[in-house]
């Protein structure tokens, strides 16, 4: 096992696509490190450099303390898990996992122990002599993870391995991921589009965008403080709400005003937006920082919305509704009386409120 | 089922031929006549047709009256039949070895990326688009005693000080056609190993390199296995048209010198058409038939076999 430092990689395609631009990354030993952003942000760019599979435009990629520009795929002692499995059609399951083994001249009673070992853990013995076709897309998902484990690798790689699972599988599997990450502790760089994977999955998360390393954290610390407005709309589901907004001072404050909208900025978030006294800005609120007001809220935390449409998810509610020409989405508690083209008053919690800078986009 | 509806529920019952096209029987039947008759007319007919033939002493001009297995005998101790049984296993499995072979390499050279890769890949496929018979008469040039390119080049260079007589010695006719079947041939396996090729998931090549498989190692465990299928009905399809080849050595050779280059087709036309033994013609024809037949269920069953793995 061993850390992965990433310094000042970049990534220039032919053509001049600037795929990966200055991405610097320490990962200790052990960790789970979630790459996560839309589609076209560079992650899976930034993973295959890692892995060897794509040239490094400049920057140094160490593995250990080992740098590994220029190693090929095999001399980094790296495993990767493919997002279509990769499995070798033409092999059984056993020697799917036993191949990278056999290339590497270990001998059969060893090659054997560690295929048991690992089918083991997976739960997939009576699966060993079948061919890939013949499995379905969880059971292909642990073969893939079984030819993974079995080289006993300093690092595993993960390129969006759960997205061809439905829904209720890849929920599954992602627990299942996760406590296989605790059992071997292998080092691991992980790559999804899927911001519930990235949340759940990693001990850090680095949320890329163009290419460019957004914010690195871990979950919490992106959800509570997004470092700027692509982080907080990305992470979080329902999405935060944003109000395009003007700060203005009076009454011994600073509040933030669009039409239908007023709110007082709580001491400590004021104070940092002083210098934006005048200007704008844009609000922001996550939908379950919201809730239906009661008489004991005051009026510089709440807010007159009317509703659209009312969903009913069982645990919670959403109400989309209308402040002045901005949508809000509020996630309230599940038995709330509210019906469509009603009026309600929404209050905020007061230190849930983001502020970002309009024109920076970050966070203030 | 809406045109069911209101055609019923008009009242008009449709035509009575329609009706009888309705079951499924009677139109699976009227699909396929054309079809049969087709197959009939070309094949089953002139097949049949050369079976009574082989079996009789017709020549041109004569009717000839049933003489049974006598043609057979007479080809079986037929010393130019012999060489022509030889000629024809010897041409098919060097070329297909060698088709195969370049072909692959080719193949696995177009499946990388370069710029101008299509243009090249249109352009491969030439000698396949060009007619036999233009081609051919092409390479008969180059090979020709007297104006030979071929042997001008090699005497411009240095490698030979007196004329090679390709078509005149009967190794060096062999090998003239045999290369000639190889550069018409190759755009075909190339070609077709391509779009087999470019069915093998770049992810799997991917696993394996990280699996620790050198260049060479990938392609014997992950590219030729998957490949093999595709590979097997391109030398199947090809293993077919060689043997039973004719316009290329009848255009070079002839069949000459002395017999040395015949194949099935080129002698059973010498022996039938050109001195008018119909009936031995068709006799050598036929005998063409069983070893294809042979070779065409192995390769089935062995086509089948990968498939099922």
């Amino acid at each position: 096992m061993a850390q992965v430092t990433i310094r000042q990689l970049n990534k220039v395609y032919e053509g001049a696509v600037h795929a990966v631009k200055d991405v610097n990354l320490e990962i200790p030993d052990r960790e789970f490190v979630v790459l996560v952003g839309p589609s076209g942000c560079g992650k899976t760019t930034t993973l295959r450099m890692v892995a060897g599979l794509e040239s490094i435009t400049s920057g140094d990629i160490l593995i250990g303390d080992t740098v590994v520009n220029d190693l090929a795929p095999m001399d980094r002692d790296i495993a990767m898990v493919f997002q279509n499995y990769a499995l070798y059609p033409h092999k059984s399951v056993y020697d799917n996992m036993a191949f990278g083994l056999k290339m590497r001249k270990f001998d059969k009673a060893e090659i054997d122990k560690r295929v048991q070992h690992a089918a083991d853990i997976l739960g997939i013995q009576q699966l060993l002599s079948r061919r890939p076709r013949q499995l379905s897309g969880g059971q292909r998902q642990r073969v893939a993870l079984g030819r993974a484990i079995v080289r006993n690798p300093q690092v595993f790689l993960f390129d969006e391995p759960l997205s061809n699972l439905d829904a209720k599988l890849r929920v599954h599997m992602r627990v299942e991921l996760r406590k296989l990450h605790e059992r071997l502790g292998t080092t691991a760089i992980y790559v999804t589009h899927d911001q519930v994977e990235a949340m759940t999955l990693g001990d850090r998360v680095v949320v890329m965008k163009d290419g460019l390393v957004q914010q690195v954290g871990d979950p919490m610390t992106l959800y509570n403080t997004p470092a700027n407005l692509f982080v907080a709309g990305f992470i979080g589901s329902p999405a935060m709400n944003f109000a395009n907004v003007t700060v203005v001072g009076g009454e011994g404050g600073l509040w933030v005003e669009t039409k239908g909208l007023k709110l007082r900025l709580p001491g400590a978030l004021a104070s940092r937006a002083a210098p934006l006294t005048g200007k704008s800005a844009v609000f922001g609120i996550r939908p379950e920082d919201l809730r239906v007001a009661n008489s004991a809220d005051p009026a510089e935390y709440s807010m007159d919305c009317e509703v659209e449409v009312v969903e009913r998810l069982g645990s919670e509610t959403l109400l989309d509704t209308r402040v002045g020409s901005e949508t809000i989405v509020a996630a309230v508690e599940p038995m709330v009386a509210v019906r469509a083209r009603e009026k309600v008053r929404l209050a905020v919690t007061p230190d849930r409120m983001h502020l970002f800078d309009a024109e920076t986009e970050k966070a203030v | 089922m809406v045109a069911l509806a209101t055609s019923s529920a008009g009242g008009k019952r449709p035509a009575p031929r329609a009706r009888l096209l309705e079951d499924e029987r009677w139109l699976a039947f009227a699909l396929l006549v054309p079809t049969a008759i087709l197959l009939g007319l070309f094949i089953a007919y002139p097949f049949v047709k050369g079976v009574i033939l082989s079996l009789t002493s017709a020549r041109v001009g004569v009717e000839g009256e049933f003489v049974g297995l006598k043609n057979f005998v007479k080809i079986w101790n037929d010393g130019i039949f012999h060489v022509t049984v030889w000629n024809t296993f010897w041409y098919t499995g060097v070329t297909t070895v060698f088709k195969l072979a370049l072909g692959l390499w080719l193949a696995l050279l177009l499946n990388r990326h370069f710029r101008g890769k299509a243009f090249i890949r249109a352009f491969i496929l030439l000698p396949f688009i060009i007619p036999t018979v233009l081609s051919t008469f092409a390479w008969k040039w180059m090979f020709d005693p007297t104006f030979s390119v071929i042997n001008w080049t090699l005497y411009q260079l240095g490698f030979i000080t007196q004329r090679i007589n390709w078509l005149g010695d009967p190794d060096l006719a062999m090998t003239s056609i045999i290369i000639i079947n190889v550069w018409r041939g190759v755009p075909f396996f190339a070609i077709s190993l391509l779009a087999g090729l470019q069915t093998i998931s770049p992810e799997l090549n991917e696993a394996a390199a990280i699996d620790g498989a050198r260049p060479w190692q990938r392609f014997w465990h992950v590219t030729w296995p998957l490949l093999l299928p595709v590979t097997m009905v391109v030398v199947l399809f090809s293993v077919i048209q060689t043997f039973a080849d004719f316009q290329l050595v009848y255009v070079m050779t002839g069949g000459g010198p002395a017999n040395a280059t015949h194949l099935f087709a080129t002698y059973a036309y010498q022996l039938g058409i050109g001195t008018g033994l119909l009936a031995e013609g068709a006799a050598i024809s036929l005998a063409m038939f069983p070893f294809l037949f042979l070779i065409v269920v192995v390769q089935l069953l062995y086509i089948r076999r990968v498939e099922v793995r």
